[in-house]
């Protein structure tokens, strides 16, 4: 049998898979990380010369040439087949991702690199070395080719990037086990043993192909649509900055916080309503939540401001608003002012540990009430606490969850308020990004609803007119008439079953 | 004897557990900790200092004398200075005060070293309600007059989170994989205390309250103390695994016995007796960090001036001109004597026989009666929690179960506080149901019950020993009163409750279960049987 023209289809193959690989990694770091031609020029770099320390290596093999090259094939299936799942794994998971990334993308290389010396070394006896050269190289070069216009068209669109790697992975096995046939004459070891190997990796390449869906929303990949532009865990959350078309975005643990391109309706919608509701001028400010300093950079536009605090769990994301440079341009440099000082504590441990003079506005900002450790900061002990940090006439503004998608738990967080003693205005408006969203007014004395905002404060959004309608609510977001809305209280905590019920219908 | 770490797990958690436990580290050298508390010499000190002298000047003159500042005590001692009767002091043998209520603190938050909760009492415990106002606990009342407790002391959400095959599960009983087999069962269970809870008998009396001295003595509801709790849930047809489970975690958790220990009535009595109405949820737990050690210091500094610590009472004489008590100061060693009118025995009822003197040379027959069982009790510092293995994993609760373990799990001391990250302190509880347990228990050291502790919860969090910073352990080793079979109902209770030659007997163990309410019920009862004799204001 004249095996020749199998052996150079094996040399296209594992050429458009080795770019394949290089691709992915290139791609997959970039979306990750960011920053896409100092990734791509690294990970080429580290690449070709990890293939470049592969083909020095292979010098190295003296015996079993045959054998060695099924078993490279069968470890490029594995290590580059697995790839993207494992690198988004560990992204979402481990601190040292870049360790690994240019681990893998090495080890990769150096496999690769392997294979086309000892592919040559092969065909040495059944070519002439000038022949050799130019046909191994020619189809090594027609590959890349193929893999570099597939990748694009087809299969990034198409399959993703966890499914591509891993029907890249199967390729490759798939190589090997042929190569067992293929090259039979010059096997002397146990061929069945590699061929075993050969299937049981296909198979798990299959398996997780099946369920790539799977691994990749145990990882983050189907989250972000946008650029990941930083990205870390700090012990409390994971903290994820992506840029998009729109704009800038954080999401704290796969939530969306703001998207930059609509923050400030947000941001005044949640600051300006608390400095109308008061009578005399604020000095004294409490931000709670809120280490994004969105709230803060409204807050700091009141000339009367004398001082703001700022208490935030996460040293990690007040440091990240103060110096990554995105997000301190939309903050204005918050965190750079004078009258700012941080906190990072816990809301609920600091208030119920810190005697302090009483503010005269307080801004609550805390993320949606998801688990037990955050709905603690809507219970009526909360508000009570906060209430111990308050002047007769100080106004409260809180951010309050969608009143359209979780009508529940709004009107929930409302009733708990006045529980607590407070008397509230309710109001709302269209954030795009999150849709209806929901926040309370509330001060610890009856008080009429605000008609009027504070004249001289620059607004993109809040003009007289939006603002004196946020009151009104439709009759798909106001109170419920007909359900009984329990008070969240830290022994039922039941606004984290009623958010959990209300979020899940969109899931 | 040395026992091998095998044996040891075996022992304690089981064997498959101590085959695959066996097989992971039992590293603790960058561990710190002692064992802490509970004297364990004390009939090595009562057996030295027999018919010892008290020199004539070390001699004082008191109304009553306290033996005991557990929570009977501290109660009785509260009770008399409520009542401004102030000629009395209390003695108590360890260094801290609180007996099996006691708690610990470090720089950073309290823990307890025993018990933890107390359910909301109804409106007619009003003796224990009137010490919740004192403590300033409540805000007023319902409209139908029961009690409402503050908010921040009630116990945080989500209370309970359960272990089971490698994941957590939101409650104490498996819901998850119930079949619906066993949900009928659970139901009817429900049914069964349902009938007790409304049940009451010619006189009105509920079949179970607390405290235990209102419950009925109809012999419909005594005759459930004449079998096991083992053996009702047989006879009415219970089955289910996670049921029978459930049942025994009860009485594990609560009496430190195994279902086929417990007598049925105590069994019926955990789930019946803080029910208010038929259908009602059992009341809610009211808790802080440090357990009840709370109420231990906010008793003890109501009476801190009448309080004797390090004071072992050696011998109790009655004699006719009232009762003398001799007590060894265990820091100076010095002997002391007092001659009193009255004493309040507020130490458990066995060591009646080594303490006073008739009963020494003729022990009544009720007194061996009153049977008690080992536990112990380790604190884990962790420098973080564990992190959850499963992003649907439950989150970490107040009480947190391990279905497979005999242990009884752990309680978070930061929980209550709203502390949700960083630092903790776990309490583990670890009751010894067997026979021999004691023995068992106090021939382990640091190192063998430090493997026990994070063998059992690394089958949960794997991380734990790298978490764990330091642990102590309390050894108890008569922890609490078994209500085991044909016990409370048998008529020793009430023979121990009847005082002896001017000493009224106040222990917890008089209720045949171990509970807050009824230490302080004994307590407060002994009071006013004294008061009743010599009336408030006598005293100087
Ligand atoms: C691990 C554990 C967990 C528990 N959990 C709970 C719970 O969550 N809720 C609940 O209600 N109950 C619980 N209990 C039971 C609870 O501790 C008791 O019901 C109650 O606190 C007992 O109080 P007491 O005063 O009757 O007895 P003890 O606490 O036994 O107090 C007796 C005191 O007498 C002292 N004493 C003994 N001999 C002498 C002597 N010769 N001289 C001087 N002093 C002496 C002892 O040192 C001790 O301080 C628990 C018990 C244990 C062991």
């Amino acid at each position: 049998m004249n095996r020749t023209p199998l052996l150079f289809l094996n040399v296209f193959i594992i050429a458009t898979c080795g770019l394949i690989y290089e691709l992915l990694a290139g791609t997959l770091s970039s979306y990750v990380l960011g920053d896409s031609v100092t990734q791509f020029s690294l990970i080429i770099g580290i690449y070709l010369f990890a293939m470049g320390v592969g083909s020095w290596l292979s010098r190295f093999i003296e015996k079993h040439i045959a054998e060695k090259f099924v078993e490279i094939e069968l470890a490029v299936a594995v290590l580059g087949g697995f790839s993207a799942p494992l690198l988004f794994f560990a992204f979402a998971k481990l601190s040292y991702f870049s360790v690994v990334l240019y681990g893998v993308v090495f080890g990769i290389g150096t496999l690769v690199g392997l294979e086309i010396p000892l592919l040559m070394r092969i065909l040495k006896d059944e070519l002439d070395f000038k022949d050799l050269v130019s046909r191994v190289l020619a189809f090594d070069y027609i590959g890349a080719l193929v893999a570099s216009l597939l990748f694009p068209l087809f299969l990034v669109p198409k399959l993703g990037l966890a499914r591509t790697s891993l029907l890249f992975g199967m390729l490759n096995a798939a190589v090997g086990i042929w190569g067992t046939w293929l090259l039979l004459p010059l096997i002397k070891k146990n061929v069945n043993l590699l061929r075993v190997q050969g299937f049981i990796i296909i198979g798990l390449l299959l398996i997780a192909f099946i369920k790539a869906d799977y691994l990749t929303s145990l990882a983050e990949d189907a989250l972000f649509t946008d650029n990941i532009i930083y990205a870390k865990s700090s012990p409390y959350q994971r903290i994820i900055v992506t840029k998009g078309k729109t704009g800038y975005a954080l999401f704290l643990n796969g939530n969306l916080q703001f998207n930059s391109f609509d923050e400030y309706r947000y941001h005044e919608a949640l600051v300006h309503p608390a400095f109308a509701a008061l009578n005399a001028n604020p000095k004294r400010i409490l931000v709670l939540g809120g280490g994004d300093g969105l709230a803060l950079r409204e807050v700091l536009k009141y000339p009367s401001v004398e001082s703001v605090m700022l208490v935030d769990l996460d040293p990690e994301m007040t440091r990240l608003s103060k110096n990554l440079p995105v997000l301190a341009e939309l903050n204005k440099n918050a965190f750079e002012d004078s009258r700012v000082s941080v906190v990072n504590a816990d809301a609920f441990v600091w208030l119920d540990n810190t005697e302090i003079a009483p503010f005269d506005v307080a801004i609550v900002d805390f993320p949606d009430p998801n688990n037990f450790a955050l709905g603690k900061l809507y219970t009526t002990r909360f508000y009570n606490l906060l209430k111990a940090h308050l002047k007769p006439d100080s106004a409260v503004a809180i951010q309050t969850t969608s009143p359209l998608i979780a009508r529940k738990s709004y009107w929930c967080i409302i009733k708990t308020l006045e529980a607590a003693g407070f008397s509230v205005k309710p109001y709302q408006t269209t954030v795009p990004s999150f849709g209806i969203w929901g926040f309370a007014l509330a001060k610890l004395e009856p008080f009429e609803t605000p008609k009027k905002l504070s004249e001289n404060i620059e607004r993109k959004f809040l003009n007289e007119q939006t603002f004196v309608s946020m009151f009104d609510f439709s009759a798909d977001t106001s109170l419920p008439k007909d359900e009984e809305i329990e008070i969240n209280r830290l022994d039922n905590q039941s606004l984290v079953r009623y958010y959990e019920a209300e979020w899940r219908r969109f899931e | 004897m040395k026992f091998t770490r095998r044996e040891i797990l075996t022992a304690f958690l089981g064997l498959p557990f101590a085959l695959s436990a066996c097989k992971s580290n039992s590293e603790t050298s960058s561990i710190d900790g002692e064992i802490v508390g509970a004297s364990a010499n004390i009939g090595h000190i009562l057996r030295e200092n027999r018919n010892v002298e008290v020199p004539a000047n070390n001699w004082e003159n008191l109304k009553v004398a306290i033996i005991g500042g557990g929570i009977a005590g501290l109660s009785a001692a509260w009770k008399f200075t409520r009542e401004n009767f102030n000629d009395f002091v209390l003695l108590e043998l360890e260094s801290a005060i609180g007996g099996t209520a006691r708690s610990g603190k470090n720089n950073f938050i309290g823990y307890p070293w025993g018990a933890h909760y107390l359910p909301v009492p109804f409106k007619e415990n009003t003796e224990l309600i009137s010490l919740l106002d004192e403590m300033n606990l409540t805000e007023g009342k319902s409209q139908n007059g029961e009690i409402l407790i503050k908010e921040q002391f009630l116990c945080r959400e989500p209370e309970e989170r359960v272990f089971y095959k490698g994941r957590w599960y939101e409650g104490l009983y498996l819901r998850v994989g119930a079949s619906q087999e066993d949900l009928r069962q659970l139901n009817e269970l429900n049914k069964q205390v349902d009938f007790w809870v409304n049940w009451r008998d010619t006189r009105g009396k509920r079949a179970f309250v607390l405290p235990i001295a209102n419950c009925s003595n109809d012999a419909e509801v005594t005759d459930l103390d004449k079998i096991t709790f083992a053996d009702w849930l047989k006879q009415k047809g219970f089955t289910s695994e996670r049921l029978i489970w459930y049942c025994n975690y009860a009485c594990r958790d609560d009496y430190g016995l195994r279902l086929e220990q417990t007598s049925a009535w105590a069994g019926l009595f955990y789930f019946c007796s803080r029910v208010r109405k038929s259908g009602a949820e059992s009341q809610s737990f009211i808790t802080f960090p440090e357990g009840n050690g709370k109420f231990v210091n906010f008793l003890h500094n109501k009476v801190k001036d009448k309080t004797r610590l390090k004071s072992i009472a050696i011998e109790i004489i009655p004699n006719e001109k009232g009762i003398d008590i001799t007590y060894l100061n265990t820091e100076t060693n010095e002997i002391r004597g007092i001659h009193a009118e009255k004493v309040i025995f507020a130490a458990p009822i066995f060591t009646a026989k080594y303490l006073i003197r008739d009963f020494k040379q003729n022990t009544p027959d009720f007194v061996k009666e009153f049977e008690h069982n080992a536990w112990f009790v380790a604190n884990l510092f962790l420098k973080d929690r564990p992190k959850n293995q499963f992003a649907k994993d439950f989150p970490l609760a107040w009480d947190n179960v391990l279905y497979e373990s005999n242990s009884l799990g752990y309680v978070n001391a930061t929980h209550q506080k709203g502390i949700d990250y960083g630092q903790a302190v776990f309490t583990y509880y670890f009751p010894m149901a067997e026979k021999g347990g004691r023995a068992k228990l106090f021939s382990l050291d640091w190192q063998e019950l430090a493997d026990i502790v994070l063998s059992d919860l690394s089958m949960a969090h794997k991380d734990i020993r790298a978490l764990t910073e330091r642990i102590d352990f309390m050894r108890w080793g008569h922890a609490m009163i078994s209500p085991r079979r044909n016990f409370i109902w048998n008529g020793s209770r009430e023979k121990a409750t009847k005082p002896f030659r001017n000493i009224h007997f106040a222990h917890s163990d008089l209720s045949g279960i171990a509970l807050f309410e009824e230490a302080f019920f004994h307590g407060l009862r002994t009071v006013s049987e004294i008061l009743i004799a010599e009336p408030a204001g006598s005293g100087r």
